[in-house]
């Protein structure tokens, strides 16, 4: 190869260069984001009431499209409620049904607090994943916290 | 170590098969849907009609504050804001004058009463509503029921609806609305810069088996129900009375009906 010495040393150097980042971070742990579920509204329900809407599985995959379907069933379709596949009853609603659980007072007072914009400063549970995935949906544009926020 | 056309092809093809099979091991087998046995349905309290419709008795609008209480109750529930000037102002229900709200050929010599009162308008929930063929990403829409709802999420604030809408039944939001409401109601969501309004006939109301919240707090200057029913109270009003309707010309339908004048309505 015509000057195949100094290509290939080249080629050493420029992959080296490209792959700092990797041996850098290579062992480190990343600690994952930390996803809080005993919020007082949680804990104060019997526990065979404590899941989700849906199974967690279902939930961390699924919860885009459920939030998709909800939207256009309450919105377009004018039904408010949800029967899960274990045929329990939801109200279709993120500020008073979703936020209801995953948000405490501190979280929902800073929410209501005339806060403009929060855009994803919003509840700590969809926000310690989001954060962490850089995943930044508008919902709290507009949404509020759950009911009890106003009190 | 060169290879002829027929070996690269062959082996371009078998990387690409290769390619292909790795995305559906990796995706295919995931789930996609959510739980399949969910189903939808409706509050068993929820009331159902097919055409709502409203009829504002102006005989119960008298004083100043008729009017402020409808539109606060209104106003303060749906986290309407409040910009304090008119270019910006967003308002779902409220008071104009009878030449704006009834603009058309009317008489020179008009019953001076009816001329220099006030009339609460608010969207009419058409029948035959131009601002819902006007948006192209049918944001807003016409429910089964016969209101006329608006899909925020959808909304790209083209504002053709506005130009479309003869009433003037819709505002924009120019700004961030956040700042501008005074206290939060968390019964609604809010709306965001950039996204049209207007009144909604409180669907999330009367799918809890309310009323709207204007009709509640207006001592029964507003009385609503389904048209198509022919005992509901609306119906028996707008049968048997004398009742207008804003620029019906239009053809547009307005499911709005004002009582003026007329016996014991009067
Ligand atoms: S009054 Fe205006 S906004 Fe309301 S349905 Fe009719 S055209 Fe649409």
């Amino acid at each position: 190869m015509y000057k195949g010495g100094k290509i290939i040393a080249s080629l050493i150097i420029f992959v080296g260069l490209l792959t700092i980042p990797f041996f850098y971070n290579m062992g480190k742990v990343n600690a994952g984001p930390e996803i809080n579920l005993d919020t007082p509204a949680i804990l104060a329900l019997a526990p065979a009431d404590q899941q989700c809407v849906e199974s967690p599985e279902v939930m961390k995959a699924n919860h885009m499209q459920l939030l998709n379907q909800w939207r256009e069933a309450a919105v377009r379709d004018g039904q408010s409620v949800y029967i899960n596949s274990q045929g329990k009853s939801f109200e279709i609603s993120l500020q008073n049904t979703c936020l209801n659980c995953h948000s405490t007072e501190a979280e929902k007072a800073s929410v209501t607090g005339g806060m403009s914009n929060p855009a994803f400063g919003s509840t700590q549970f969809c926000a310690s994943c989001h954060d962490y995935n850089a995943v930044q949906p508008l919902c709290y544009t507009c949404h509020i916290g759950s009911k009890e926020a106003a009190k | 170590m060169s290879i002829n056309r027929r070996q690269f092809l062959r082996r371009a093809g078998m990387l690409t098969a290769l390619g292909f099979g790795g995305a559906v091991a990796f995706t295919g087998f995931r789930k996609k849907e959510v739980a399949e046995a969910a189903e939808y349905s409706l509050k068993q309290k929820a009331v159902l009609a097919t055409r709502w419709a409203m009829v504002v008795d102006m005989s119960k609008f008298k004083t100043e504050d008729d009017f402020n209480r409808v539109t606060e109750a209104c106003h303060r529930l749906h986290n309407v804001p409040d910009f304090k000037n008119t270019k910006d102002e967003i308002k779902w229900i409220w008071k104009d004058d009878y030449h704006h709200s009834f603009a058309g050929g009317h008489n020179q010599y008009l019953d001076e009463h009816i001329v220099h009162s006030p009339f609460m308008v608010l969207c009419n929930h058409c029948e035959n509503p131009p601002c819902v063929k006007a948006c192209p990403t049918q944001a807003t829409f016409k429910r089964r029921d016969g209101i006329v709802a608006m899909d925020f999420h959808r909304c790209i604030g083209c504002r053709f609806c506005m130009a479309a809408c003869p009433f003037g039944a819709r505002s924009f939001n120019f700004k961030d609305p956040r700042p501008f409401i005074n206290e939060v109601s968390p019964e609604y969501p809010t709306r965001t810069a950039g996204v049209v309004e207007k009144c909604n006939f409180c669907y999330e109301r009367l799918a809890k088996g309310e009323q709207p919240a204007c009709v509640e707090k207006s001592n029964g200057g507003l009385i609503f129900g389904d048209l198509d029913n022919p005992n509901s109270e609306v119906r028996k009003i707008v049968s048997t009375k004398f009742t207008i309707r804003r620029k019906p010309e239009l053809g547009t339908q307005p499911c709005v009906y004002y009582l003026v004048g007329g016996d014991d309505h009067a």
